[in-house]
């Protein structure tokens, strides 16, 4: 009963601490200009939200937001980042205003929500009485794979994840098509510097060796 | 190596990129107990690549993984995941039904294990593909990322 209780009001204070970090986190995203600062800022986002997932339990969830948004679309924000200019332009007071308005109205109807879900893990919620506790007890007969998650992506949702793959491969098809393959620097630096081992004269590396 | 003044950095990522590669193969084979699957695992080989290419410059990363290597191991994941399902029709059964790859009874799992396996294959080249491409794409449209760009 007391490490019930005590490991309740740990855990307790630590979603308070990772959701006050991402409170944190966010105003200073909307408050910088430089874009570099920003990027590095949303990863820590995407990192504390993942550790906060995997407090809920949702450990998919969590791996998913540290590998994509951690680290892939950090890494992609960075590449784009180089196609534009490096800090945001200053935006006038109030300019702010409406958008501002519309968080606010969107936060307060999202919180007035919350008061219907179920608590967390609660048996009888929806998502834990319907179908998916069917999956729960005809899986192991059905497909003999240990997780779930696992062989309901797979297997009984094969098409859905078809689907997923194919959303992917047009994104990157996409951003290809309207980009470019990005074979143009490997061209143009091998048409400057033919050797393999050396670097372009573009980048030298000793410049700013502060 | 005169001025390079990024070698603790060079060493270190020749050290984490195999851990990261082997990682990713850990969570791909290990999709059917644990948590993470080939989409997790995709990423995080498209995050290997994008720290070599990052750290080593763009080029020797072009010149290691070939941007026509990336877009077509993408076309092939999707092809490898759409023919596991022409492989269910011709064994006649449903698409996608992994029942029906070894013509088995219900209760019998080598269908089930061997179609999630190949599929997952196949979603691990899609995104690994994809995500490399579109990084590519994106930080191949300037030459060379100069130190002061940061």
């Amino acid at each position: 009963m007391t490490d019930a209780v005590l490991g309740g009001t740990g855990t307790a204070l630590i979603n308070i601490l990772l959701l006050a970090i991402l409170f944190v986190v966010a105003i200073a995203i909307a408050r910088l200009r430089s874009l570099f600062a920003i990027v590095i800022l949303s990863g820590v986002y995407s990192l504390v939200s993942a550790a906060w997932y995997i407090l809920v339990d949702a450990v998919d969830v969590g791996f998913t937001e540290a590998a994509v948004g951690a680290g892939m679309s950090t890494a992609v924000l960075l590449g784009a980042m180089l196609l534009t200019a490096r800090t945001a332009k200053p935006e006038k007071p109030f300019s702010r205003l409406g958008p501002f308005i519309v968080c606010l109205a969107v936060g307060v109807m999202l919180i007035y929500a919350t008061i219907d879900l179920p608590a967390l893990g609660d048996p009888s919620s929806p998502a834990n009485s319907g179908v998916g506790l069917t999956y729960l007890q005809v899986n192991w007969y059905d497909t003999g794979v240990p997780n779930v998650v696992t062989s309901v992506l797979a297997s009984y949702r094969s098409f859905d994840t078809l689907g997923e793959v194919a959303v992917v491969f047009a994104a990157g098809l996409a951003v290809a098509l309207l980009l470019g393959f990005g074979e143009r620097s490997l061209a143009e630096t091998l048409r400057r510097n033919p050797k393999p081992e050396t670097r372009p004269p573009s980048a030298p590396r000793d410049r700013d060796a502060t | 190596m005169k001025g390079d003044h990024h070698m603790i950095l060079r060493v270190i990522a020749k050290c984490l990129i195999p851990l990261i590669l082997i990682y990713a193969f850990y969570v791909q084979f290990h999709g059917e107990v644990g948590a993470g699957g080939a989409f997790q695992a995709g990423v995080v080989v498209a995050v290997a690549l994008i720290l070599h290419s990052l750290v080593f410059g763009l080029t020797a990363t072009m010149r290691a993984v070939p941007p026509w290597f990336t877009r077509g191991l993408a076309a092939v994941g999707v092809l490898v995941y759409a023919g596991v399902g022409v492989w269910a029709m011709l064994n006649g059964g449903a698409y996608l039904e992994f029942q029906a790859l070894f013509r088995e009874p219900p209760g019998g799992h080598a269908g089930q294990h061997a179609g999630i396996i190949i599929i997952e294959l196949g979603v691990l080249f899609a995104v690994s593909g994809s995500m490399s491409t579109i990084f590519f794409a994106l930080a191949g449209r300037v030459a060379e990322i100069r130190d002061e760009d940061w």
